[in-house]
């Protein structure tokens, strides 16, 4: 067969080979060690030298065909392939993904969160302390002594031994002055606890008091940062007011309300149709305090207040029953 | 407090509506509760005046009157027992609307009714719906009620603050409104009333600290029988007081009026004299209320020669109490020390509007004035004979005016900003706080002395508050305190709560937060060998004792869902529990979890957890901490006796973990297998100290095991034993299979286990790591009896 037959059936058969193990056959088959264009190669010594070249060149030329034909066919069977693979490989990426079902930290904890940073970021440190107090941290260091009046502001559970369930946090701020100098400023979150239960107070919530004692600490810095404070909170520019009140560690003292975030003040049931919600009490240091913990009242002043995160956390979040926080639901957890 | 503001404008009638008025007084921290119309709307009904009562023909309970109503003579059919002629009661004309009904002329039993005489109660001034409303023969006929009676009025009710006690009366609000308005403030009579007789009675003062004042006074032939006026019921009524007899009513309205709570007593019933003392042990009487009370020795009483007739300064006693057979009374007008009133009223339950001024403070200068007005007011309404005011004193305790200093300086300081001098001039006048002005150097500014009827100012501090709450809270400049900005301190090797909490939550735990007072029944099921803390006055016997775990709630949380339909839960709470009652912080983590591997999905098989699955969390939290823990089985009455371990840290227990006890999961009726765990929090808090160790560049070799050895012995037993003997050569030791079943004796199991060799600075050979899988067989067999599969 002359070398243009070869590369006919060649062509041939690389066209027919449907997949590339019989394209390398192919291959083999013509162009390997022992391939019949090769042999041609090999046939070119029995001609005539001045045969040689003509004939070598036609040959050559053949070889490069098939082998371009076969590369080319090699290409197209693999896309093909590839192709077929990807067609057989198709999933439904609208099913769900495999997963572990989500966790969430409880809203309250969020709250917390929040303000704890808020706090960190102005230089505060947070500091906690024990549920169960002794009647000195809870009240007698507040200027609370025995009998005092104003003890009755707090509906208190006692254990059987005299100690009782702290009904705030400002113990905590007492431990942290018997064993601190000023500058102090701290946030004390935590749970405490009263005895009164209804759709807006719980028997045991969240309170988060605050207190700076320094030199030259003033009445208008309280109002400054509780005002800041609010703000940054809602992360809204909502009015705040102070109307003065009553606490036994503080003088002078007040009450906050902040403009009610539900309405914008314009009156909803959240806020009694009043258009403001009481968010916290607070108050500048009282000497009495300072003096039991062991501060000089003459050298410095101080400003402490307190509020319960969960009512904020309410606000916040709008839920509308407080007991709804630890009733645990899932489908409420999830929420937040 | 409650009060109308029309009765308040009569003391000081400042210019501004209803609205800014409440808004002044609870800026000014009489935070005002609420304000509600002193009538229901109605429309059309007058003053009318009875002229004729005749019978009904048809009816015994019914009369037919002729009522007047200024313009003409109506014929209204009437029921009440106490119409009669001449006297002027409320007329609804016919279309008038009533609250809840409108009046039509109609026939009653065949006789027209042109309209309807109105009971208190029908147009909402009152319970009495016996008869109807007597009105003052003053009035004109035809007059329109609502002006009569001034009842487009409005009853205010303040929210006052323990130290307020000064505002516990129109007397008191009125002059907060005065200095806030800068406007003089107008008192009714309180002059003298002379004595008409000399009859005294007399009073001795043993409790003198309890009761430094008390003026006595013997009022003859008064009239109980007698009505108390329109006007004084109204008013008593818009205050949120029932009209009782005209001497009770009296009593009341002096005390809303100046805040000083009075007494009568039947003078008949007295004997010998009054004596103002403590109780005596095993001392009892019968309050006017009709209760019994046993007193207790801190208690300070009224008595008379024959025993108590009074718990001073709360409620009076039943044999002494003013009746209708009383002719003659003895009123009583005392200054009981807030010091001693103080909890007498909690202590027996008994609050009353007396106790909750006493215990507050009455003006303890106010006592003539009050009596005079009440025996004026008496005189008016009961009549009778007045002898002369009696004042006995214990001189020694009458509280002395406290005198305050308040520096300029400090006022600056503590305020923040400069309030102006005539400003504090001001204030302190119209406060009647009798300033004097110090010129001199750093004590410059004033010195003030209290009037009695503030208890409350004691410091410089209670000044800059009065000075500071009357300029007004949010005229103040707002401003930010000045500090040095001194870093952070983060602790190196603590580990903060967040990323516990964080942690669970990524593992899919929600997070719950249960009460720390829990159910007794549950605790002791949960905890079977601790008493717990138990709550003297808890709200109920489901939250009595503090928690010393977390299980309780998180498995009432658990119980709370299943009820809720959901069959995979996930939870955890992080918080303090109450080994004991000591002030101390124990914070614990825990955790539960019931239902599917994994969320019910077409891809994951629908296994459901068990304990591998809450080892893992575990194993997670303690990763990081980074510190070394060991799980060895659990001997704990709560947990699965073979599906429990202790957690521990060196030799230390530091949690738990395992499936709840199937009894329990009975007892609690919980329906499916809850697994849950709890470690102490501190522990978990406590870093290991992290060190580069540096990485080996040379290649490691795994060796893979079947070893068989009794089912008693444990994974952690063959790990330890092949980590004693091959020392640092093992880099890693992993268990990946266990196998039970065919092929292995029925007593015994197979662990595949794998060991990867790793030398630091050179590539080991075959040889060596020969050695060490023979040492490490060696080993196993001799310490387990163990054999390769």
């Amino acid at each position: 067969m002359d070398v243009d037959d070869i590369r006919a059936e060649a062509l041939g058969a690389v066209d027919s080979a449907s997949d590339p193990a019989t394209l390398d056959h192919v291959r083999v088959r013509y162009l390997g060690r022992n391939g019949r264009l090769t042999l041609l190669v090999r046939s070119l010594r029995s001609l005539d030298p001045s045969e040689r070249p003509a004939a070598g060149a036609r040959i050559n030329t053949a070889k490069e065909t098939v082998s371009q034909a076969i590369d080319a066919r090699l290409q197209a069977l693999t896309t093909e392939q590839l192709a077929r693979a990807l067609d057989e490989e198709v999933v439904d990426v609208t099913l769900p993904g495999r997963r572990q079902s989500p966790g969430s930290l409880h809203p309250v904890t969020q709250t917390l969160r929040r303000i704890e940073d808020i706090f960190l970021g102005a230089g505060y440190e947070v500091v906690t302390g024990p549920e169960i107090e002794d009647d000195y941290h809870n009240f007698e260091a507040l200027n609370l002594p025995e009998h005092h009046p104003a003890r009755t502001m707090w509906d208190t559970f006692y254990l059987e031994d005299g100690h009782l369930l702290r009904t705030h946090t400002s113990p905590v701020q007492v431990r942290v002055m018997e064993r601190t100098r000023p500058p102090i400023r701290i946030i004390c979150p935590g749970r405490v606890f009263r005895r009164e239960s209804d759709l807006t107070h719980t028997s045991m919530f969240h309170q988060v008091e605050g207190l700076v004692v320094d030199e030259g600490i003033s009445f208008t810095d309280l109002k400054g940062t509780v005002v800041e404070f609010v703000r940054r909170f809602y992360d809204k520019d909502v009015g705040v007011r102070f109307r003065p009140s009553y606490f036994p560690f503080t003088e002078p003292s007040a009450e906050v309300d902040a403009q009610c975030v539900h309405c914008e003040g314009a009156g909803c049931r959240v806020c009694s149709f009043t258009g403001w919600v009481e968010v916290m009490g607070c108050g500048m240091v009282h000497p009495n305090v300072l003096e039991m913990s062991g501060i000089d009242p003459e050298r410095y002043t101080g400003f402490a207040f307190g509020f319960g995160a969960d009512r904020l956390a309410a606000f916040y979040f709008g839920v509308d029953d407080l007991r709804l926080f630890f009733d645990n639901d899932v489908r409420f957890l999830s929420q937040f | 407090m409650q009060f109308s503001e029309r009765w308040l404008r009569e003391w000081v009638d400042p210019d501004v509506d209803t609205g800014a008025l409440c808004e002044q007084l609870t800026d000014a921290g009489l935070e005002v509760d609420g304000t509600s119309e002193a009538a229901p709307a109605f429309s059309g009904v007058v003053v009318g005046e009875v002229l004729e009562v005749a019978p009904h023909p048809n009816a015994d309970k019914l009369v037919v009157c002729a009522v007047a109503d200024g313009s003409g003579t109506n014929q209204v059919v009437c029921g009440a027992p106490n119409a009669r002629a001449g006297m002027k009661s409320p007329l609804a004309r016919p279309r008038a609307a009533l609250p809840g009904i409108e009046v039509q002329s109609r026939e009653l039993r065949g006789v027209e009714s042109h309209g309807m005489l109105c009971s208190a109660a029908e147009l909402g001034l009152g319970d009495d719906a016996d008869g109807i409303l007597e009105l003052p023969d003053t009035l004109a006929a035809g007059t329109d009620l609502r002006e009569a009676l001034g009842l487009d009025d409005r009853c205010i009710t303040l929210d006052l603050t323990p130290n307020r006690g000064d505002c516990l009366s129109l007397k008191g609000v009125a002059r907060e409104v005065g200095v806030l308005n800068d406007l003089p403030v107008r008192a009714p009579d309180c002059s003298p009333v002379p004595a008409e007789t000399d009859d005294v009675f007399p009073v001795e003062i043993v409790a003198g600290d309890g009761c430094p004042r008390y003026l006595g006074r013997v009022v003859r032939d008064v009239d109980t029988g007698r009505q108390t006026p329109l006007w004084m019921t109204e008013r008593l009524r818009r205050s949120g007081i029932r009209s009782i007899d005209p001497v009770v009513d009296v009593t009341n309205y002096v005390m809303l009026e100046l805040g000083q709570p009075l007494h009568a007593f039947d003078l008949g019933m007295l004997h010998e004299r009054i004596i103002v003392r403590m109780a005596e042990p095993d001392e009892s009487f019968t309050l006017l209320d009709g209760s019994q009370v046993s007193l207790d020795e801190e208690t300070l009483l009224i008595a008379d020669t024959r025993g108590p007739v009074a718990m001073a300064g709360v409620m009076g006693g039943d044999r002494s109490s003013v009746k209708e057979s009383t002719r003659d009374i003895f009123l009583e007008c005392a200054f009981f020390a807030p010091g001693k009133a103080m909890g007498t009223a909690r202590r027996y339950g008994m609050q009353t509007d007396a106790s909750q001024r006493f215990e507050r403070g009455v003006d303890h200068a106010l006592q003539e004035a009050a009596i005079e007005r009440a025996t004026r007011l008496l005189l008016d309404i009961v009549g009778g004979c007045p002898g002369p005011t009696v004042v006995t004193e214990s001189t020694a305790h009458v509280p002395e005016p406290a005198k305050v200093g308040l520096r300029r300086s400090r006022l600056d300081l503590l305020v923040g900003e400069t309030v102006p001098e005539s400003e504090v001039d001001r204030i302190f006048e119209r406060l009647e706080f009798s300033p004097r002005k110090i010129a001199a150097g750093e004590q410059a500014g004033w010195e003030v002395t209290a009037p009695s009827h503030r208890f409350d100012i004691a410091i410089e501090e209670d000044l800059v508050e009065e000075i500071c709450r009357v300029h007004g809270y949010n005229r103040v400049a707002d401003s930010h305190p000045l500090a040095e900005l001194s870093p952070r301190v983060i602790p190196r090797n603590l580990l903060g709560e967040r990323p516990i909490c964080d942690a669970l939550v990524a593992l899919g735990y929600r997070e719950s937060i249960t009460y720390s007072f829990v159910a007794p029944e549950v605790m002791r099921l949960l905890d079977p060998e601790r008493s717990a803390v138990r709550i003297s006055n808890p709200m109920s016997r489901d939250q009595s004792v503090m928690r010393t775990n977390l299980l309780p709630g998180l498995v009432g949380a658990l119980q709370t869902n299943l009820a809720r339909q959901q069959r995979r839960v996930r939870l955890f709470e992080y918080g303090q529990c109450f080994p004991s009652s000591r002030p101390e912080q124990v914070y614990r983590v825990g955790g539960i979890a019931c239902g599917g591997r994994a969320p019910e999905s077409w891809s994951a098989p629908s296994d459901q957890i068990d304990f591998f699955d809450v080892k893992g969390d575990v194993e997670r939290l303690l990763a990081l901490g980074g510190g070394a823990c060991a799980f060895e089985p659990a001997t704990d009455p709560v947990l699965h006796p073979g599906q429990s371990a202790v957690v521990l840290s060196g030799d230390q227990v530091i949690g738990r973990l395992g499936r709840l006890h199937p009894e329990i999961e009975e007892s609690l009726d919980l329906g499916v297998q809850a697994f849950v765990f709890e470690l102490d929090a501190y522990a978990l808090l406590a870093q290991r100290e992290r060190r580069h160790r540096g990485i080996s560049r040379f290649p490691s070799v795994r060796r893979d095991l079947a070893v068989v050895v009794d089912r008693s012995v444990s994974a952690s037993a063959v790990e330890s034993a092949v980590r004693e003997v091959l020392g640092e050569a093992l880099a890693e030791f992993t268990v990946f299979d266990l196998y039970e079943g065919e092929s292995v004796d029925s007593n015994k199991k197979s662990l595949g286990i794998g060991l990867t060799f790793q030398h630091a600075s050179r590539t080991l050979v075959d040889d060596e790591t020969n050695a060490f899988i023979d040492a490490a067989v060696r080993c196993l067999a001799a310490r387990f009896d163990a054999r390769l599969r």
